[in-house]
């Protein structure tokens, strides 16, 4: 604290000026938000979104206007207000402003935590914690003369350090900074690319791609044993849509874009991508190709590995790229899979010929109510055998559903609350749905209107045979926006002692129930024998159907007070989580990825044959290990 | 952590146990119709998806598993699907329970009668009857009784009423159900039938196997079976059969239940109700038939003291934490799971290493009363030739020391505290009064009563009274197993003081191979089982073991001589049978002819004198040491049916062994 006081004044006149900055973005925001698409009121819209094409949500200096020690947007977070009640600032969702009554009982119950007991963040990055940089002086020399613009400060180069995994979190709050980059080079455009690879090939530099820093894999994770520089190669400033082609329905971006910026472009010109994974304000698509990312309306669009016609990648051996945007080719095993999941340790993707359509005509929210999960799952899994899923579809259990109805904002007139009470007593007093078995699927349809309303009622007759209740427009829209502010809970539970992440999985239909029953009480169990005094919150959702199975998202929070190394306990435990996943045949994950936190289970995952194919081609792009991030390997 | 929940702390001593509470006492105090009429509200697995006896059949009917394998069975035989499915539903139909609280009701009553008139008491843990109610609640369970009498199932259920609990579906021979009325009742008090041999029809195994994991997966019920698969007539304990154990093990290894907790019961009584019963079958008088007449006739055990029973409700066994680090169950990922696979190798050691802890988990639960010891030390005195046999005060000053030395072995001993060792030894032996004689202050086992005509007959009906004596002294065999095998070890090891350590662990670790068809020695834990004898035999100062060699201390000698003697029928035995083989069965035999053979043989042998033990004449001994041969290979099965003893040369070094004559790396070569 003493030797920070000196910076202390200088600090605080910069972050002063941040606030300014954004403020003044604040006022420049237009009065009226409201967007053609339903959907797009969920997410956060972005800060300039009337402004022309050269302005992006991601600034060089993110820190200008997202948390350096937690999720999203700097002015959006929650918090416990001087009455107790919880409310979300900020004013870029739907939720922003807005106080929500219960969840603090919600929270207070389901973890056995207190608002007395607070675990606050270190407010302010104490850039003189930060290791000061191992430079290649000739690389730096030589990248000077290019006139790539690059920056050695603290700040900078603590934001490219870490993805979302609760540690890295937990440390930064904690003000605790392991190995970071020594620099951050900001490349405009794909020869930019070309030119920082050949340079640290040149000069034996470590570069680690960074697009939007959501990674929850520890996949950015400077690797401590780096003795190299790392280089931190930022995508964020390639973020231009070079061409649409309507005729073949295509369109060619640059890879840094955000996926936010990525629809909102497109939708300018009345087309969509329709990929949107939960983080997809953050998220860019060079990140989505490097982790085989998916997204929510998967059923119409498809996954990224579906969405992509070409990709252009820089490697230390050169530019792999295909010589035509031919639909479908049989030309051997097809080099997109190499690059689709390499996860940074081949090469940087710098653009992307994608998939667009024409944006739907009509959206529509909608939720079904069933009196278990068990039924739930038969009806998704009927859905599935129908080939008839909505954009979305998903299947939350018991406790998501409670948790759900817990962040539901303060209702603004009686009549809506006595539809709610009269809606809650037809469910569980009439219909006999036990209020804690009882489980919600929420769905997205999208098309031309009367398909949709086609659409919707062949599901919803395949809900009523596994008796499910049709429960209105409302709990659907809520259940998505939960997607986007469940990060944000985090950073909430964190300032009261409780920690948690959520990991995936995929797994075939016949095993879905088994999955979600025995992952969850092995999350129990594990904490009880690592000494967590409160029982946790061990939840799951069905998130995607496919023909042959699901996907399923497990999330997992608990109280640590009165646990010396929660975050020891936390990893121990989801690391059994993940072994029981493996062993009741769920996959080692559906769209996060490996990173290095999943990366001793890829042997027994792909096989040795498998391992070795992998290394090969390693070997072969990159055999100095320049994208030394070591991720999947 | 998995294998201390199962069993052994390293000294015996440490172990802690629950007190007993005798639930006879308040049917005494209070109204039997009352009782068998009360209010039955157990608590059930919180997974349950209630369902009737009847749905679950359905439930069978309609499940994956069945259906794969109908269809496989019909495009095997050619049979029609509907023909097919018929078998089916009638195998089902005649396996599956009806469980109906009335029936259990009636048995309340009525065995609170009987229960009242045979026993004194009946001791149950309620630590363990607590334990039992959690884990219920919890996962689905799977009870292991131990199984020395018919009544075994019959109290367990009486029990489980008692303390309210969930009643238990459990697994029957098909034999009761050749019991007119009884077999329903039974049926209606929760028990299903299985065949006792189906190896190769694969759908009856399809539709018990699917029966037993519905029933299961569901918490329908607590599952109940005997691991030993059958009654005990020797009262040691039997090697358990794993085709059930693999059928309750199988929903874990394949994710459909989170965990299923195994119970070990152990179930001991002061008296056996088939006490001779059991002797003259293991003579050769066959077993009579189950029939109801046979029950009734029967009733005069009615007017006999039975003494007590302790029914002992062990840790429950987690299969997970059994399973950790030992089960890969990844295997299970790449083949749906309703098709019907053989259990991989890694699958079937680990169920196998499984079922010998819980059986050695219910065998150090058993609750040993002082005759047991005293059954022992008449047993040792009347071979030894006394006629006379031995004096009540010497009997009682020997039955102290045997106390505390299975005390220090970990024997769970019910030696009444505040009553003086002889008044404690005289009412043991009245209430076998059946077995032993005292004559002029000294005891004696009560043979030679009889009026028989030939030598021959009066042997037999000697026999009976050493037999069940045996089966008591069997009762105790668990606790001195290990050292007496390291007793006779040493013994055969050579005549000198000081034996080198590696060739005592040579002979240990035959004689442990040798006997595992007889004793409950878990597979590949020789090591294990040596050092804990070690461990006990240098702990109570019999024994000075170092790194080349062991000592026999001066104290230690009486001990050694104790447990030899333990150990010395089978060894007889063994040799005898070795003997019969070489020198009698010089053509092949079937199997069926080998009992009776062998038998005539050992019975030659007894009159001429040239055998000293009675008890060899045990049928269960002589199948036992055949056993052993034909997995140690000195003798063969050809042609599936027949016996012979065609590599005599090896047949010959395990005699010699176990005569002590030949040293013991031979011999093990000699098997290689």
């Amino acid at each position: 604290m003493a030797s920070n006081s000196s910076g202390g004044s200088s600090d605080r006149q910069r972050i002063a000026q941040q606030r300014l900055r954004i403020i003044a973005g604040h006022l420049q925001r237009p009065v009226d938000g409201d967007s053609a698409i339903l959907a797009a009121e969920c997410k956060a819209q972005g800060s300039k979104p009337d402004t022309s094409r050269e302005e992006k949500t991601v600034p060089r200096r993110r820190q200008e206007i997202m948390k350096w020690n937690g999720w999203g947007y700097s002015d959006s977070r929650f918090l416990f207000n001087k009455k107790g009640q919880a409310e979300f600032t900020g004013k870029r969702y739907r939720l922003s402003g807005m106080i929500i009554p219960g969840l603090k009982d919600w929270f207070e119950c389901t973890f056995g935590a207190s608002l007395q007991h607070k675990t606050p963040a270190t407010p302010l990055l104490n850039s003189s914690a930060v290791q000061p940089p191992t430079l290649n002086e000739a690389f730096v020399e030589e990248l000077k003369s290019t006139g790539i613009p690059f920056s050695q400060d603290a700040e900078d180069r603590v934001f490219r350090a870490h993805g979302h995994c609760l540690h890295e979190i937990f440390a930064l709050r904690e003000g605790k900074f392991g190995r970071v980059p020594d620099m951050v080079v900001w490349p405009n455009c794909h020869n930019d690319v070309v030119k920082i690879v050949e340079l640290a090939s040149k000069h034996n530099v470590c570069l680690i791609p960074y697009g939007g820093g959501t990674s929850v894999s520890s996949a950015l994770e400077c690797p401590p044993e780096e003795t190299r520089s790392i280089v931190s190669l930022d995508t964020s400033q390639m973020n231009r849509i070079l061409w649409v082609d309507e005729k073949n329905l295509t369109a060619h971006v640059e890879a840094g874009i955000v996926g936010q910026d990525l629809e909102r472009l497109l939708n300018e010109s009345g087309y969509c991508t329709g990929h949107e994974p939960d983080s997809m304000e953050f998220s860019s698509l060079g990140g989505w190709v490097a982790t085989r990312a998916s997204g929510m309306k998967k059923n119409i669009y498809g996954n990224i590995e579906d969405l992509v016609v070409h990709i252009k990648m820089v490697t230390p051996q050169g530019v792999i790229e295909k010589s035509c945007q031919g639909p479908r080719m049989s030309t051997g095993p097809d080099i997109h899979h190499f690059i689709m999941g390499s996860e940074g340790t081949l090469g940087v993707v710098t653009e992307v010929t994608m998939k667009i359509r024409p944006m739907p005509e009509y959206q529509k929210y909608g939720s079904v109510v069933f009196p278990n999960f068990e039924q739930g799952v038969a009806c998704l899994r009927e859905v599935a055998r129908q080939r008839c899923a909505p954009a979305s579809i998903r299947l939350m259990d018991n406790e998501q559903f409670k948790f759900g109805h817990a962040l539901k904002p303060q209702v603004s007139s009686i009549f809506t609350s006595f539809l709610d009470g009269l809606k809650k007593f037809y469910i569980t007093k009439f219909k006999g749905f036990d209020p804690n078995r009882l489980c919600v699927a929420t769905l997205l349809f999208e098309g031309d209107r009367e398909k949709v309303l086609q659409h919707e009622k062949q599901v919803y007759d395949i809900a009523a045979k596994f008796g499910g209740l049709a429960a209105g427009e409302d709990n659907g829209q809520r259940g998505y926006m939960l997607t986007f502010v469940i990060a944000y809970l985090r950073d909430l539970g964190m300032d009261y002692y409780v920690i948690g992440e959520s990991f995936e999985t995929s797994v075939p239909w016949d095993r879905v129930l088994d999955i979600c029953r025995n992952v969850k009480a092995r999350i129990v169990r594990e904490c009880k024998e690592r000494g967590v005094q409160f029982p946790p919150l061990s939840t799951c959702r069905v998130t995607q159907t496919y023909d042959a199975g699901a996907c399923v998202y497990f999330y997992f929070a608990f109280n640590y007070r009165g646990l010396s190394d929660p975050v020891h306990v936390y990893e121990q435990v989801e690391h059994a989580a993940r072994e029981e996943i493996l062993a009741n045949g769920g996959s080692l994950s559906h769209h996060h990825g490996v990173g290095k936190l999943r990366k001793e289970w890829m042997r027994e995952t792909v096989s040795n044959v498998g391992m070795g194919m992998l290394k090969s081609v390693k070997d072969y792009v990159d055999p100095n290990n320049i994208f030394g991030n070591r991720n999947l390997l | 952590m998995a294998s201390k929940a199962v069993y052994s702390q390293r000294d015996p001593m440490l172990k802690k146990r629950d007190d007993f509470e005798d639930i006879l006492e308040e049917r005494r105090n209070s109204s039997d119709l009352r009782y068998a009429l009360r209010c039955y509200a157990p608590v059930v697995y919180k997974g349950l998806c209630p369902s009737k006896a009847g749905t679950l059949k359905s439930m069978v009917l309609q499940s994956d598993q069945l259906h794969y394998v109908i269809h496989q069975v019909c495009r095997e035989t050619g049979r029609a699907v509907d023909d097919v499915q018929e078998e089916v539903s009638s195998i089902l139909e005649e396996m599956a329970h009806r469980l109906q609280l009335s029936t259990v009701r009636f048995f309340a009553f009525t065995l609170s009668k009987v229960f009242k008139t045979l026993f004194r008491s009946i001791c149950v843990n309620e630590e363990g009857i607590q334990r039992l109610q959690q884990a219920i609640q919890e996962h689905p369970v799977v009870l292991l009784p131990s199984h020395r009498s018919y009544m075994d199932f019959l109290l367990m259920s009486y029990l489980l009423y008692t303390y309210d609990l969930a009643l238990p579906v459990i697994a029957a021979g098909m034999d009761f159900m050749g019991m007119k009325f009884v077999g329903e009742m039974l049926r209606m008090s929760g028990a299903f039938f299985i065949r006792r041999s189906f190896g190769g029809d694969k759908l009856y195994w399809a539709v018990f196997s699917e029966y037993v994991k519905t029933m299961l997966k569901n918490g329908f019920a607590p599952v109940e079976f005997f691991l030993e698969g059958t009654r005990s007539r020797t009262s040691k304990s039997l090697t358990p059969k794993l085709g059930l154990l693999n059928i309750v093990m199988d929903p874990f290894f394949k994710g459909e239940v989170f965990d299923v907790s195994l119970v070990p019961v152990s179930i001991s009584y002061e008296r056996i109700l088939e006490e001779s019963l059991y002797a003259r079958e293991l003579l050769g008088v066959p077993k009579p038939k189950e029939s109801t007449s046979g029950l009734i006739k029967a009733r005069k055990v009615l007017s006999e003291d039975y003494g007590s029973i302790h029914v002992y409700f062990g840790q429950p066994v987690s299969v997970r934490s059994l399973a950790e680090g030992r089960v890969n169950r990844c295997q299970f990922n790449l083949i749906p799971r309703h098709i019907p696979k053989k259990p991989s190798e890694d699958i079937h050691s680990f169920v196998n290493d499984s079922a010998y802890r819980l059986v050695r988990a219910q065998e150090e639960n058993m609750v040993l009363k002082p005759w047991v010891l005293l059954a022992s030390l008449l047993l040792q005195n009347q071979v030894s030739g006394q006629k006379r046999g031995i004096a009540l005060d010497e009997l009682t000053e020997q039955a102290v020391w045997l106390r505390d030395l299975s005390r220090q072995y970990g024997a769970f001993l019910h030696w009444p505290e505040h009553t003086p060792p002889s008044e404690v030894v005289s009412s043991s032996l009245s209430l076998h009064r059946g077995l032993v004689r005292i004559s002029e202050g000294r005891v004696q086992l009560a043979l030679g009563q009889s009026y028989a005509v030939t030598p021959e007959e009066e042997l037999l009906s000697q026999a009976v009274i050493i037999l069940s004596c045996a089966s008591y002294r069997n009762q105790a065999l668990h606790v001195f197993l290990r050292p007496a095998l390291l007793a006779s070890a040493i013994h055969t090891a050579s005549s000198n003081k000081k034996r080198r350590t590696d060739t005592v662990f040579n002979s240990f670790s035959f004689l442990r191979n040798m006997f595992s068809n007889e004793f409950i020695l878990c597979p590949g834990a020789t090591v294990q089982d040596f050092e804990e004898a070690c461990y006990l035999l240098v702990k109570t100062g019999a024994l000075q073991v170092t790194q080349q060699d062991v000592l026999v201390t001066e104290r230690g000698h009486r001990t050694l001589v104790f447990l030899t003697s333990m150990l010395d029928p089978f060894l007889q035995g063994y040799q005898v049978v070795c003997r019969f083989l070489c020198e009698e069965a010089t053509e092949a035999l079937t199997e069926k002819q080998f009992i009776p053979a062998v038998r005539k043989f050992i019975i030659k042998h007894l009159l001429a004198g040239r055998l000293r033990y009675t008890e060899v004449l045990s049928s269960d001994l002589q199948k036992n040491s055949l056993a052993a041969l034909l997995r140690l290979g000195a003798v063969r099965k050809i042609k599936g049916y027949c016996l012979g003893s065609f590599q005599n040369i090896s047949t010959l070094s395990v005699f010699f062994c176990l005569g002590g004559k030949l040293p013991t790396q031979k011999a093990v070569i000699a098997r290689l």
